[in-house]
């Protein structure tokens, strides 16, 4: 079967033109900015600090607080300002994704705040944003066991693909679109993203969990040399 | 609920001998009960219990503005709410975090099976269409208030008959119920939460094993012309799970699918 190639001209397993930048902003213990194609996330962290209040502290680890959301200009139908139940959600699964590789037991009775905005949106904002903070979070200088990287992998119709973009994630025709964002720790290659909605068979499912391994690796890269080139 | 390390540990202990504190199989579920009509005003409503575990849900309809991408469509709204009576661990007040993430992976599962005929809901295209309002309320929390929730609302919907719609004034007379059921295809979904506790895997915890468990994931599953398909996955909580591991949970959620399905069948007309 000849390969079609996608609207933007990528392959199918191709993640978008990536970009990331360690150190955005000089105010954060740590930052960073990372970007599937037109997808602009940054991220920044604070801490650790005492958490307050008091009582909220826990004597045997710190405590890692993700806040996600998206600019209100940064979607078509602008946005209203203040966190939606879909950020709330966002932000939680974010933090679940990021939390096995900080060693939070070291800063006991702190918080360690992430704050991610999406600056612009095309698709896979929670994907940019847990690149991003995992990249702030490594700039601030917090005790990690490795890094986070995330990717999404859809189906369209009857093909998988990787990083879908707004275009794509609209698709109705056959059996529509599917879109599953991913994250993977850098090393042990586990599993700490996984969502969906959509439709897709078991055995498809299984070969989207391949493919986006080996798409996390190009993300990987992507934020090894930007720790690699951070800019004093 | 804070459960002490004592328990976790033998929580755990007890998974590697293949056995819970209840007695059940690691994959076993506690009994279902299902009843639907428990409170008349609803559209549709349904009460399930899994073991000490209850939910109540109810249906109701409104009326809306079709949202401008899919102007032929009626809307659904789930909201999922953690009474502050079913548990020493709810408290009053706006939805937490928890609430939110429940019912948002049960909007996801209904809405992305097929399952509501959305397009029947429509009364005049891009002007006005039914809202759905899918409400579910936790009565007793004895763990997996998630899988409960999603079977009381499949019960919920099919329970459900429209209420008359008076096109002159432009408003449903809730009073007056029709006999028409409430627009649903074949395709029905389910909804199956793993838990991860140590190196193994559990479906339908009590509150102690919800606690001890490190992960979990659920996956929605709908079967097409006898093709399964998944159609919602969300995988919650901090730990992390391999390639493997997951590969062996969409074949048991298959297997556990078929098994629900029959259940559900057997118990709601």
């Amino acid at each position: 079967m000849a390969k079609i190639k996608r609207s933007d001209g990528r392959e199918f397993d191709e993640p978008r033109e990536m970009e990331a930048k360690v150190g955005i902003i000089d105010k954060a213990d740590g930052s960073a900015m990372f970007r599937f194609g037109k997808t602009i996330a940054i991220a920044s962290v604070f801490g650790p600090k005492i958490f307050h209040p008091q009582h909220k502290q826990d004597p045997s680890t710190g405590v890692l607080r993700c806040n996600y959301d998206l600019l209100t200009f940064s979607v078509p139908d602008r946005k209203r300002p203040g966190p939606s139940r879909r950020s709330h959600e966002v932000s939680k699964v974010t933090e679940w994704a990021l939390a096995p590789v900080v060693n939070l037991e070291k800063y006991p009775n702190t918080v360690v705040d992430v704050h991610i905005k999406i600056i612009q949106a095309n698709a896979s904002t929670r994907c940019a944003g847990i690149n991003a903070a995992a990249l702030a979070l490594a700039n601030a200088g917090i005790s990690m066991k490795e890094l986070v990287s995330s990717v999404a992998v859809g189906k369209l119709d009857k093909d998988l693909v990787v990083d879908l973009t707004k275009e794509e994630e609209d698709f109705v025709e056959g059996e529509g679109a599917t879109d599953i964002p991913f994250a993977f720790l850098s090393k042990s290659k586990e599993i700490s993203l996984f969502q969906m909605d959509g439709k897709i068979s078991p055995e498809e499912l299984k070969e989207t969990i391949k493919l986006g391994k080996e798409a996390s690796e190009k993300v990987y890269e992507v934020q090894k040399n930007a720790l690699k080139n951070i800019k004093e | 609920m804070e459960i002490s390390n004592l328990t976790k540990k033998r929580i755990k202990e007890g998974l590697k001998e293949n056995s819970r504190f209840d007695g059940r199989d690691l994959l076993e579920h506690r009994e279902i009960e299902i009843e639907t009509g428990i409170s008349e005003n609803a559209e549709g409503s349904a009460r399930v219990k899994f073991g000490k575990t209850e939910v109540i849900v109810g249906v109701k309809l409104g009326l809306a503005t079709p949202y401008p991408d899919s102007p032929d469509e009626g809307t659904l709204k789930t909201v999922m709410e953690l009474l502050p009576l079913s548990s020493p661990e709810f408290e009053p007040g706006p939805p937490r975090i928890q609430a939110i993430e429940i019912s948002r992976i049960i909007d996801r599962g209904i809405r992305e099976s097929g399952f509501i005929d959305f397009k029947k809901l429509c009364i005049e295209e891009g002007e006005k269409v039914y809202e759905v309002y899918l409400d579910i309320f936790s009565i007793n929390n004895d763990g997996n208030l998630l899988d409960a929730g999603f079977l009381g609302a499949l019960a919920a919907f099919k329970d459900a008959r429209m209420p008359e719609y008076d096109a002159e004034e432009e408003k449903i007379i809730y009073e007056n119920k029709t006999d028409k059921t409430f627009p649903l295809t074949d395709i029905m979904p389910f909804n199956i939460t793993f838990y991860k506790i140590g190196d193994n895997f559990i479906i339908d915890p009590v509150t102690e094993e919800e606690e001890a468990s490190e992960s979990r994931i659920s996956l929605g599953l709908t079967e097409d012309k006898e093709k399964i398909k998944i159609n919602s996955i969300q995988k919650g909580k901090e730990g992390t799970m391999t390639e493997e591991e997951l590969s062996q949970m969409i074949d048991a959620s298959v297997k556990k699918f078929k098994e629900l399905k029959k259940e559900f069948d057997k118990k709601v007309k």
